[in-house]
């Protein structure tokens, strides 16, 4: 890290979507704050200039779910190691969903998940507070104390409500006081034991399959119960173009709904699993590829606001066995932003929607003041140059898990430089 | 999604195309190094199986009932799940073709006190084994073991989880080459659980890669895997529309805890259904055999009267299945060569 008071960076394609700038401005920075665009405050000299010729300066991307494995899993990874992961890729923000050990369900825990990121300062890590005590889906968190000590919004991680009755006390709890509540929807009796999506590889493989209405019977139920309380609720880590109409229909009769897509969602489908490949086991599992247009149509037209890279990273063993034996995930951090400029390349997106999906368009749900680059909000900036071409290998990753189906492939767009609250965190 | 129409027929896409350097089961010659799967296999290679355990068949007939090929070579069997029928024609088959044999059930032993398949794995070859024969209720175990093994040892599938049960298949497709010559023609109905069925799995594909005409799966909804039409099977959900004019009807065992789950009301209403009578039998073709992996629930997938009688083709299966593994295992050790059955 590079300590500089004043930086100007020059030069460069500014893409700021939430204040719909798209062009060619220079940035100053001063005290860790966005002090100027284009002109520069009078008597501002810079300790270090940044030429960003050929490149384009977006907000530093917010990421809506990583699992840093701390505190708990530490032989997994930890906040150091993933926050610097984070930097690499361009990433400022990194929401934290509340599975650790111990759970996300106190005030002292959340805290200490933010404080440490802060200190450690690559990337701000904002816990994810639990939505029950001890996620077990009986008795309601403390949902303000959590707010208070840093949580944005509340979630079941990945332990779906059984008692429909507990969800709607929770909705009606968090709407009290404005909490948004994360869900990542799924019906834990169609989920069974299943491993992979269930439809014509599952068939072929005889892997325990979860079927496609696992995602959309929890998204009914808790679109129902998100009319009936009035909460604000984010789906996070669609699968099905099922629950995505579902939910644009909901869009459109004017409810609360935001929902999220995780980035190898849109890049990967049941076939990459052929073979037993571990490292392509997710839950959500894979769909079909008419499942992986829709999702990316549904991030084009916005019923997706946001793209996540859920973050997993494992140890090598956990992916070194049988493929229903092997833990789900993706290590995703350094691959989020390279694999939504493939969306671009691919036609889907154009480059500002690219970047509001992953800057703006997370930081929204959050009903944060993050992912833009107004005068006085924290200089957390991602430069990037849109047509360098890089390979992902397994020693230049500076997650702890390296466990990626999309080791070895060439990527085209690589981070140059991020700062996080003006420091340069990673530079290239 | 499940398919409304139960005549759908579309073929599996990589049964037969698969290049041979693909697959994990082949040497760079094409040769049978790992026998995992029906999977990639072609049909020329199915029927070298069946040649060679055609060449087999005497040995179990003769005095000595041993060949030489495998002496000196160390086969472990590696069950991590129960077994007595296919771990004992395993060993036989091994101890056949002269073969040291080790019989490990892991289940109880190292996996509970914590050893990583990984590890036990390594301690094994440490040990000098040739061949793993493996049984695992993980489905893909097979493959797994084989990609992180050491490159001289041939592991052969006895059985991963709903996967792959690919010696019972070639078994069966020994046992209808016996009865009925030739695959092309044939009708083929398989009654009963398809889903929670790694023999299914593995028959369906080795009755298609070998040119039989028609592969049906009778069973309920339950029982039947999604998008199961697209193995290549007919489907029905009558057991005698199911197996007119079928030539082979292959009974598959129903597991009891099915029974009064959510899967299948009850044990009278499923044989109601779906069990196989002398007199629903009439509807198949009148050469029908009837075949069956075992063990019977009689009087649950059949009748006793069809389970002992002159269609039943039962019982022959087993004994078929010592010369089929042996094929599989010296084929694998590369102790046979093509051919070497014909001559």
């Amino acid at each position: 890290m590079t300590t500089a008071n004043k930086i100007e960076i020059i030069n460069g394609r500014l893409i700021d979507p939430a204040n719909n700038i798209d062009g060619q401005h220079n940035l100053h920075i001063e005290n860790g704050k966005i002090c100027a665009i284009d002109q520069p405050p009078a008597g501002f000299t810079p300790d270090l200039t940044i030429d960003a010729s050929n490149q384009i300066v977006c907000p530093g991307l917010v990421d809506l779910s990583v699992r840093v494995r701390e505190p708990g899993q530490e032989h997994k990874a930890t906040i150091e190691s993933e926050t610097r992961a984070a930097a690499k890729g361009g990433i400022t923000t990194i929401c934290c969903p509340p599975d650790t050990n111990p759970i996300i369900d106190t005030p002292a825990v959340a805290e200490m998940i933010h404080n440490k990121s802060l200190e450690i300062g690559y990337a701000r890590a904002l816990p994810i507070g639990a939505l029950t005590q001890g996620l077990e889906g009986n008795q309601l968190s403390e949902m303000v104390a959590l707010t208070k000590a840093a949580c944005p919004v509340m979630s079941n991680a990945y332990v779906p409500l059984a008692n429909t009755l507990v969800e709607r006390r929770a909705l009606e709890y968090a709407a009290t006081f404005g909490i948004t509540v994360f869900i990542r929807p799924e019906d834990r009796h169609l989920r069974d034991n299943g491993c992979i999506h269930e439809g014509v590889v599952c068939a072929r493989l005889g892997l325990p399959g979860i079927p496609e209405a696992a995602e959309s019977v929890a998204v009914a139920r808790d679109l129902a119960l998100a009319a009936h309380t009035g909460c604000t609720i984010h789906f996070h880590a669609l699968s099905t173009a099922t629950a995505l109409e579902m939910i644009r229909t909901a869009q459109h009769n004017g409810l609360p709904i935001t929902a999220n897509v995780a980035a190898h969602q849109l890049h990967l489908t049941e076939d990459d699993i052929d073979g037993f490949n571990s490292n392509c086991h997710v839950i959500p599992p894979l769909r079909t590829k008419h499942d992986m247009d829709e999702l990316r149509q549904g991030l084009a037209t916005g019923v997706i606001g946001a793209i996540c890279s859920d973050h997993q990273p494992h140890e090598p063993d956990a992916k070194e066995a049988p493929f229903p034996s092997t833990m789900p995930g993706i290590s995703a951090l350094e691959t989020l932003l390279p694999l939504t400029l493939k969306l671009v390349q691919d036609g889907v997106l154009d480059l500002a929607t690219a970047v509001a999906r992953l800057t703006s368009g997370p930081a929204e749900i959050l009903g944060l003041p993050l992912g833009q680059l107004s005068i006085g909000s924290d200089a957390d900036i991602c430069i990037f140059d849109q047509e360098q071409s890089w390979q992902l290998s397994a020693d230049e990753m500076l997650s702890a898990g390296k466990n990626t189906p999309f080791l070895n492939q060439t990527f085209t767009g690589q981070v140059t430089h991020t700062l996080f609250q003006g420091q340069v965190v990673f530079q290239s | 999604m499940r398919p409304e129409t139960k005549t759908e027929n579309r073929k599996a896409p990589t049964v037969i195309d698969s290049p041979p350097s693909e697959n994990l089961q082949l040497d760079n010659n094409g040769r049978l190094r790992h026998f995992l799967s029906i999977d990639g296999l072609n049909r020329e290679l199915l029927t070298e199986i069946l040649d060679t355990a055609e060449s087999f068949t005497g040995v179990s007939e003769r005095t000595v009932k041993k060949v030489p090929l495998l002496r000196g070579k160390v086969i472990t069997n590696l069950f991590f799940e129960t077994s007595t029928r296919t771990r004992t024609t395993f060993e036989l088959a091994a101890k056949r073709l002269s073969a040291d044999v080790l019989s490990l059930n892991i289940s109880a032993s190292s996996t509970s006190k914590g050893e990583t398949l990984l590890d036990t794995l390594r301690n094994l070859e440490a040990m000098h084994c040739d061949m793993f024969v493996v049984r695992h209720n993980d489905s893909g175990a097979a493959n797994f073991i084989a990609t992180h093994t050491a490159p001289h040892i041939s592991v052969v599938n006895a059985g991963d989880g709903r996967h792959s049960h690919p010696t019972q298949a070639m078994l069966d497709m020994f046992t209808i080459r016996r009865h009925k010559q030739k695959f092309s023609g044939l009708k083929v109905a398989i009654v009963g659980d398809i889903l929670h069925s790694r023999v299914a799995r593995s028959q369906i594909l080795a009755l298609n890669t070998l040119g039989a005409e028609e592969v049906r799966v009778i069973a309920p909804k339950t029982l039947l895997p999604a998008d199961v039409a697209s193995l290549g099977v007919k489907v029905f959900y009558d057991l005698e529309q199911g197996i007119q004019d079928a030539d082979v009807v292959i009974m598959l065992r129903l597991q009891r805890e099915r029974m009064g789950s959510a899967m299948l009301p009850s044990e009278h209403e499923y044989f109601q259904l779906y069990g196989l009578t002398d007199e629903r039998l009439e509807a198949a073709h009148p050469d029908a055999i009837v075949m069956h992996p075992g063990p019977i629930n009689r009087g649950v997938e059949m009748d006793s009267q069809v389970a002992d009688g002159p269609r039943s083709v039962i019982l022959q299966q087993v004994s078929f299945g010592i010369a089929v593994r042996m094929a599989v295992m010296s084929m694998a050790m590369g102790t046979v060569t093509p051919g070497a059955a014909k001559r």
